[in-house]
């Protein structure tokens, strides 16, 4: 813990962030569209009712928006944060002397991750005030807020560091920003396509000559459900939804823990290779 | 303090570096010469821990730099020919961020960046945006840089390139100070003729080999078999050309620009060119000067890569 919070590259790029105006502007925007869809929202909803109060059921459906709209922020705006981390670094020719000093590559990689991300939890926290109006109308337990804010940040953390890995591995920033963006589509849409594929696959076979028979256990599309972010917080928001990916796949081990251990593996591999493919191995192989 | 084994890099089948054999005592400041491609930047690179040699070896203070990299960082400041720096960071922030990627401590940071302004003559800029400096600034500033951890061994490739004469004096100064301190110092540089006074060994390399190595008088007594003299006189005299050209030792009589001397190759002793002097005047040819044509690293340069080529 202490490498991480001692470090210099995490500093300098804290500064330079929030020492350029573009952050505050930023932050500024994405307030004013998050007050903008919740007010308008509020103000649709009861003026289309033609009541002057708001249903927690209301409330949930606000709920269940705004936590798209920051699982798409986070989707969107991490890979633009971190996969230029390394590369622009290489493409100002910073990157030589700071790989001459003494910092252990650990410290910054995870110097460069953290202080892209912090970006990122910065404008989720700041969106909170407005994002806590639901719980004026009822309808949402902390409980659903923690556990929509937790897998957000494991996404952010996942995400930032397949950027980050690939700003190591790519020379150039434009590259590296389309591989990852390039995977964060990938996970996010691809996956869910081939999930709604095998969905019907699924329904397809299980008409037979005699009339329906039950399908048999699909890990594929369990692991395809695993690892797509819209579908964990759908099933998150909507137990509808998580009884339909049941059905579909017929496994009973939730969905969240294979998010959680996909996407922690995902970022602790992501950054072991950043790690390592940093500096130049001075070995030679004999 | 420095020693270089059979390093070689090669890149497919070219070699960038060739068995390059070295040894730098403590304290040396070494000017690397090459033309553009020889392999100077490929050697600093190795040395540097920025780039992985295909064979050989490099030890500095003792430690193999392929063993243990991050010692080796430790003990040298590296300065590349080109170098970026971050917008929006102050001078004096510059230095901060990389005291403390070293390590060093704030309150040792605090004392010491206002010493390697001063070094630098960077006092006045101090709480400047580094993007915002001149060039000749920004390489004093990386060359600050390079010494906040206090290293032993400098490698500064080109830190004079493209830097106004004015710049380029500033820069010459400041490394006649690290050597008075004592730094080892490897520098490679197309101005290396104006850094001759300060460099106690030169290198020239070609091809990724090294050609040549010794002192700067050592490389230019290879060169002078054969020494060029120029006589210049009050007014010319009928029969001097004659004169000069009965002597043995004496070939390729040339009149100069000046039109009132000669220029001639003198292959004779230095007792041989004191008795041509002496045999002179006693002629009574009217000399006003006698001098032989000093011969600058850039000579020297040029003779030894075309004999390499």
């Amino acid at each position: 813990m202490k490498v991480i919070f001692n470090n210099p590259v995490l500093f300098k790029e804290l500064k330079l962030r929030f020492r350029s105006p573009k952050s505050f502007n930023g932050i500024l925007f994405y307030l004013l569209a998050i007050c903008l869809f919740v007010f308008g929202f509020i103000f649709m909803t009861t003026s289309s009712m033609g009541t002057s109060y708001f249903r927690p059921s209301e409330s949930y459906i606000l709920f269940t928006l705004l936590s798209f709209i920051q699982l798409g922020l986070v989707l969107f705006i991490t890979p633009g944060l971190t996969a230029g981390a390394i590369s622009s670094e290489r493409e100002k020719q910073t990157l030589s002397i700071l790989l001459t000093t003494s910092q252990s590559s650990f410290q910054i990689i995870t110097g460069k991750l953290f202080s892209s991300i912090a970006f990122l939890v910065l404008l989720i926290v700041a969106g909170l005030p407005v994002y806590s109006l639901v719980f004026l109308f009822g309808g949402i337990s902390p409980m659903d807020f923690a556990k929509v804010f937790l897998f957000l940040f494991v996404t952010v953390l996942a995400i930032g560091s397949v950027g980050i890995m690939f700003s190591t591995l790519i020379r150039r920033t434009i590259v590296s920003m389309i591989v990852t963006y390039g995977t964060m589509l990938f996970l996010s849409v691809v996956t869910g396509f081939l999930f709604l594929l095998m969905r019907q696959m699924t329904m397809f076979g299980s008409f037979t000559g005699t009339g329906m028979t039950t399908p048999s256990p699909s890990i594929v599309s369990h692991i395809l459900a695993s690892v797509n972010p819209a579908m964990l917080f759908a099933s998150f928001t909507s137990p509808g939804i998580a009884g339909a990916i049941l059905e579909v796949t017929q496994v009973k081990f939730p969905i969240w823990i294979g998010y959680l251990i996909f996407y922690i593996l995902l970022t602790v591999l992501s950054l072991f290779i950043a790690i390592k493919r940093l500096r130049v191995n001075m070995k030679r192989s004999k | 303090m420095i020693e270089i084994k059979g390093l070689t890099k090669k890149y497919g089948k070219f070699h960038a570096l060739d068995n390059l054999n070295l040894t730098l005592k403590e304290g040396t400041v070494f000017g690397f010469v090459g033309a553009n491609g020889a392999g100077k930047s490929t050697t600093f690179l190795i040395l540097a821990t920025l780039l992985q040699a295909t064979a050989g070896d490099v030890f500095i203070n003792g430690v193999n730099i392929r063993e243990k990299p991050s010692e080796v960082r430790k003990m040298i400041g590296y300065m590349p020919d080109f170098f970026g720096v971050y917008d929006q960071l102050k001078a004096d922030e510059y230095l901060d961020f990389y005291g403390a990627s070293y390590g060093i401590p704030e309150v040792e940071r605090k004392k010491l960046i206002p010493q390697l302004l001063e070094l630098v003559n960077l006092t006045h800029k101090r709480y400047d945006y580094v993007d915002l400096l001149s060039r000749g600034m920004k390489q004093r500033l990386c060359l600050a840089r390079s010494l906040i951890h206090d290293p032993k061994v400098l490698i500064l490739d080109e830190p004079a390139s493209g830097l106004d004469p004015r710049a380029r004096i500033e820069m010459r100064d400041i490394l006649k100070t690290l050597k008075d301190m004592g730094k080892t110092i490897l520098i490679s540089s197309h101005i290396l003729p104006e850094l001759a006074e300060m460099c106690d060994e030169i290198g020239v390399i070609d091809n990724g080999r090294l050609i040549a190595h010794g002192s700067v008088a050592e490389i230019q007594a290879k060169l002078q078999g054969e020494k060029t003299i120029t006589v210049r006189f009050t007014s010319p005299l009928e029969g001097t050309i004659a004169f000069f050209e009965e002597d043995p030792f004496v070939s390729t009589i040339e009149p100069t620009n000046a039109a009132d001397g000669i220029s001639f190759s003198f292959k004779g002793t230095e007792e041989d060119q004191v008795n041509l002097l002496k045999r002179a005047i006693g002629h009574g040819i009217p000399i006003l000067s006698f001098m032989e044509r000093v011969t600058n690293l850039e000579d020297v340069f040029m003779e030894i890569t075309k004999g390499a080529e």
